[in-house]
């Protein structure tokens, strides 16, 4: 593997800058909290910066090539090295990360979740980020796999200690599910290398380096690649998650305090996907084929049972919980049919929900400030009592159910269309009708989301909400004077937060060549094994 | 006429390698002088034992260094039956470092409990000789004296609280079943020597089987000396002592008995298992395969049900020596002999570390909360966040979650069961990845009450810690996090050439 450019230190910075961070705080006594989320903020943003220095850096006319390669010996007797890379599959998703972290960070400002504890509460997510980083570098499979799990640990506590009224039954179960997946995957690594250590040609050193795996893994028997998949698949699809494994997502998202709902949909899920298109897929080709027509299946249900589910909520945050699976459900089709277009259409829909998801559930986080509520039946008439925020949460619906010119669009319709034409070896019939499943997915969509809007915006503000802004209601028998005073539109720290992520929405929707001319190269290569 | 009766018989003294010996005779040097210096010390001053004791610890651990440089790689005493290989150097530091720990964490609770000090070090000290020799037992005799060396003093410490009924009960069961187990494993070791007409455990390997094939006899001699390790390691179903006895110890024994006497447990099953039967796998890995298998899920299971953090952290060991067996269980198979020496070294060297972290917090805890019951640790990490941080780190290490010591340690496990490969080897990692899962929920559980739940009876005083404990957390947590996060730090011990003689070598 050539080094294409000598600033191979950037993505270790970035990477474990924010621990840096860590070990300042951890001198710094819990009561000062202003000082404590100054450095938070300012050890994201050098991240960040990181970031923005590796961008300029990064070669995009070679974004097919991992750059900034750097290979260190970490654990020699078991083979493992400290190899890290980016290509344009992890760019966005590592840059994304980054960003989400600072703006996270901005919105912590002036919304620590009770029970507080500002220092334990920015550390965790400090810790976070270092996981999120990582494991979009990594590319090695035990580096993958520890960075993998470094971001069980803060999520856990985050959702446990700050989370809402069933936080601790939620967390556990976020961190069971993950776990089990986890250690099925691990099983499978390991035994992905005995299996490939007897295939490698004269004078390879057997190791765990994925580019080198991607290159051999298709010599592995067939049935062994379908076992070892299956570990795999089972590890990342609890993270995405798909169908039958999503069951910790909506407690998790409902219960987690906003900014871990914002990490959550935002990165935490993309690492299961990521999963699939940076290393099952790639390694194991053949078992790939064998599983993708079942990978679509899930898809699909996910599609149709995400969103009936959304019909179903009575709680804001529930909903767009639900309204996850279903998206993740279209990212996991796109990567089920295997080819370049549905991997492209898949990494753009990762990025996208990332943004949108994460804006939603910035939205409903500053909804429950407001209203000390997430019940849709009792809400409603938000464009009159907050304009801003009310067309804020339409902006973003309209960018969930796929509308174009907004981002939502280009992941969800490449992925459909290319479930036309799956690759060589895939029954075209099944995937088109999982095309017309999905397609029949997006009218769903759009009316839950469309119907979530009415109640929220439309209308009336109930009585109990009305406050003192529409006296002519009058203050009907629940109202309580103190919410009231908490009525109030967008603020400053909001504004800065999410101003971002409603550009970036607009941007790549109008502009999607931006996003997919870095994808598209590094696609190519993963997809090398079935003919491009 | 003694002189003369010497002389009939055709004996000369076998030269001795004092180097080699050297740490098990400061060792020994120690317990008289602790002896001697408990005579003449007032009550008052009786704390002395304690750093002398420590001290001692390490002054055994001198020679142990000075061994492990030396240019002589193996030195073999009394024809093979004492060996000093890399193998025996690596696990006597550990039991000696281990013995140290337990001698911070004893400091102050024998201290403050009014013990009986002098008489509970000479004690401990015993039982680390005894381990110490272990390490080196090459032969049916030695590795019987050492099994009765570190375990007797161990009886008496888990009923070192005399006047409490639990304690005694503790002492009691672990003696009475303990020696039941001596008794199964001697028969065992009479058989093998009637079978072999040898102690010495190289010549049983090669005479025991001759091309893998034995009778009866053969089978039950193996099971036999088998079952009696299976007791000290407290794999299910010889369980049963560990949870009272863990309960009703004092804290820094069971502390001690769950990490230094499990490992001297393992070592002596590592040696009878490479250089005693490397011929005869087909008796044992069926068996060790099964007792790994019930070991870690039955372990996992009662643990999960646990309120009393002793007793949970006892079935949580059970369940961690489940995972040291598991690569015992496919040691015969294949290539995979190296590596399943080397992750059973390596998880004993990590689980030493994280559970005498684990117990160091326990106890520096239980200072305040008065009490074993999980929930009274609700909100530590409000009223002492250092010690509910540390208490997380040694959790979240036990549960094998990466960049935490317990993760590699694991991960050892699971490369040696797939190195063997084939159906057994992955039924048991699947097996192990399913456990590993389901000991979250109970490690989880004490993470929840740190965190997530209020302090019970608004208990929110700031904890002091006393120094030797702080000591003791310090040396643990730098071992458990550097492990993790630089396995190649621990990755270097457990060669499978470390052993001499191992399968025949």
């Amino acid at each position: 593997m050539d080094v294409l450019r000598e600033s191979n230190w950037v993505l270790s910075v970035g990477t474990f800058l924010p621990l840096v961070g860590v070990i300042v705080m951890l001198f710094i006594p819990k009561a000062d909290e202003q000082l404590h989320k100054l450095v938070a903020l300012v050890t994201a943003l050098a991240t960040l910066g990181v970031g923005f220095f590796t961008l300029t850096q990064f070669d995009f006319d070679q974004a097919g090539k991992l750059q900034f390669f750097a290979e260190t010996e970490w654990i020699k007797v078991i083979s493992s090295n400290y190899t890290i890379g980016l290509d344009g599959m992890s760019l966005p998703l590592y840059f994304l990360s980054m960003v989400v972290t600072v703006l996270v960070m901005v919105y912590s400002w002036n919304h620590i979740p009770s029970p507080g504890n500002a220092k334990a509460f920015l550390i965790l997510m400090l810790i976070l980020q270092t996981g999120m980083a990582g494991t979009f570098v990594a590319q090695d499979l035990i580096l993958f796999f520890v960075f993998f799990e470094l971001v069980l640990l803060p999520m856990y506590f985050m959702i446990g200690v700050w989370g809402g009224e069933d936080r601790q039954y939620a967390s556990l179960k976020f961190f069971l599910y993950t776990m089990f997946g986890s250690a099925l995957m691990l099983v499978g690594f390991i035994a992905l290398f005995y299996q490939a250590r007897g295939v490698l040609p004269e004078g390879v050193e057997p190791s765990f380096s994925i580019p080198q795996l991607a290159e051999y893994g298709g010599l592995i028997g067939r049935s062994a690649q379908i076992w070892i998949f299956g570990g795999m698949f089972i590890g990342f699809a609890v993270k995405v998650p798909m169908f039958p494994f999503h069951t910790w997502l909506p407690d998790a998202h409902t219960q987690a305090p906003t900014q871990g709902s914002v990490i959550l949909a935002a990165i935490l899920l993309k690492l299961g996907t990521y999963g699939f298109v940076r290393i099952a897929i790639p390694i194991l080709p053949e078992a790939a084929k064998e599983w993708a027509p079942w990978i679509g299946l899930l898809a699909v249900i996910g599609i149709i049972y995400g969103a009936l589910g959304c019909l179903a909520q009575t709680d804001m945050k529930r909903l767009i919980a639900f309204s996850s699976v279903a998206h993740m459900g279209f990212v996991m089709l796109g990567i089920s049919t295997l080819t370049p277009m549905g991997f492209n259409a898949a990494i753009f829909g990762m990025v996208a929900h990332g943004l949108i998801t994460g804006m939603l559930f910035f939205v409903a986080g500053s909804v429950k400030d407001r209203y000390h509520t997430l019940e849709i039946a009792r809400l409603g008439g938000m464009l009159k009592q907050m304009p801003r925020l009310g067309w804020i949460l339409g902006f973003c619906a309209m960018a969930s159910l796929g509308l174009p010119g907004l981002a939502g669009f280009w992941g969800e319709f490449p992925a459909i269309l290319s479930a036309y034409s799956p690759a060589a070896g895939l029954s075209e019939v099944t995937f088109r009708v999982y095309m017309v499943i999905a397609a029949l997915g997006t009218v769903l969509a759009a009316a839950y989301l469309l119907w979530l809007f009415q109640r929220i915006a439309f209308g009336e503000p109930k009585p109990e909400f009305a406050g003192e802004s529409h006296d002519d209601h009058g203050h009907g028998e629940h109202s309580h004077d103190d919410h009231g005073s908490d009525i109030h539109d967008v603020n400053i720290f909001e504004w800065i937060a999410w101003t971002p992520f409603l550009l970036a929405i607009v941007v790549f929707g109008v502009y999607p060549q931006l996003m997919f001319k870095i994808i598209d190269p590094a696609v190519q290569v993963a997809l090398k094994a079935f003919g491009g | 006429m003694l002189h003369s009766i010497l002389a009939q018989i055709p004996w000369k003294s076998p030269s001795v390698d004092y180097h080699a010996i050297a740490p098990e005779i400061i060792l020994a040097g120690g317990i008289c002088l602790i002896i001697l210096v408990d005579l003449f010390t007032s009550e008052t001053k009786k704390w002395i034992t304690a750093s002398l004791t420590g001290f001692v610890m390490l002054g055994a651990l001198v020679p142990v260094l000075t061994l492990a440089v030396s240019d002589i790689n193996v030195r073999s005493l009394f024809d093979g039956r004492y060996v000093v290989d890399e193998f025996a150097l690596t696990l006597k530091a550990l039991f000696l470092i281990a013995g140290y720990v337990v001698v911070l964490l004893s400091q102050n609770h024998v201290e403050e409990g009014d013990y009986y000090q002098g008489e509970y070090y000479t004690l401990l000290l015993a039982s680390v000789a005894g381990m110490v020799m272990m390490a080196s037992s090459r032969d049916l005799v030695s590795i019987f004296v050492s099994l009765e060396m570190l375990s007797i003093p161990g009886y008496m410490l888990a009923a070192w609280r005399k006047r409490d009924r639990k304690s005694n009960e503790a002492g009691i069961k672990y003696y009475l079943l303990g020696v039941f187990a001596s008794a199964i494993m001697l028969y065992g070791m009479s058989l093998l020597y009637g079978v072999t007409n040898s102690t010495l455990l190289s010549d049983i390997g090669r005479e025991l089987t001759v091309k893998g094939q034995f009778g009866g006899v053969q089978a039950l001699a193996i099971t036999f000396t088998l079952v009696g390790f299976a007791f000290k390691v407290s794999a299910v179903p010889f369980h049963s002592w560990a949870p009272d006895t863990y309960e009703g110890a004092p804290l820094p024994v069971t502390a001690f008995l769950s990490v230094a006497s499990k490992a001297a447990g393992f070592v002596a099953l590592v040696t009878l298992i490479y250089v005693g039967f490397p011929q005869a796998q087909d008796v044992w890995q069926p068996f060790l395969w099964v007792l790994a298998a019930i070991t870690m899920t039955v372990g996992n299971l009662l643990a999960l049900r646990q309120t009393n953090i002793v007793r949970m952290l006892a079935y949580s060991s059970i369940s961690q020596g489940g995972f040291i067996l598991m690569p015992l269980a496919v040691a015969g198979t294949g290539d995979a002999a190296g590596p399943a020496l080397q992750s059973v070294v390596v998880y004993l060297i990590v689980y030493a570390a994280m559970n005498l972290g684990m117990f160091a917090v326990v106890i520096a805890a239980s200072r305040t909360t008065r009490s074993g019951e999980i929930s009274s640790f609700g909100g530590l990490f409000s009223y002492a966040p250092g010690l509910g941080v540390l208490m997380t780190i040694f959790l979240a290490s036990l549960a094998g979650i990466p960049p935490l010591g317990g993760w590699i340690a694991k991960f050892t496990a699971f490369r040696a069961v797939l190195e063997a490969g084939g159906n057994w080897g992955y039924a048991l990692a699947i097996i192990g990845a399913v456990n590993s899962v389901i000991a979250f929920g109970y490690y989880g559980s004490i993470m929840r009450e740190i965190w997530m739940r209020p302090a019970p009876n608004g208990e929110t005083s700031a904890v002091k810690t006393p120094s030797s404990l702080i000591a003791a957390m310090v040396i643990t947590t730098t071992a458990t996090i550097v492990f993790g996060v630089l396995p190649g730090a621990v990755l270097r011990f457990g060669d499978l050439a470390d052993l001499t003689g191992a399968f025949g070598r």
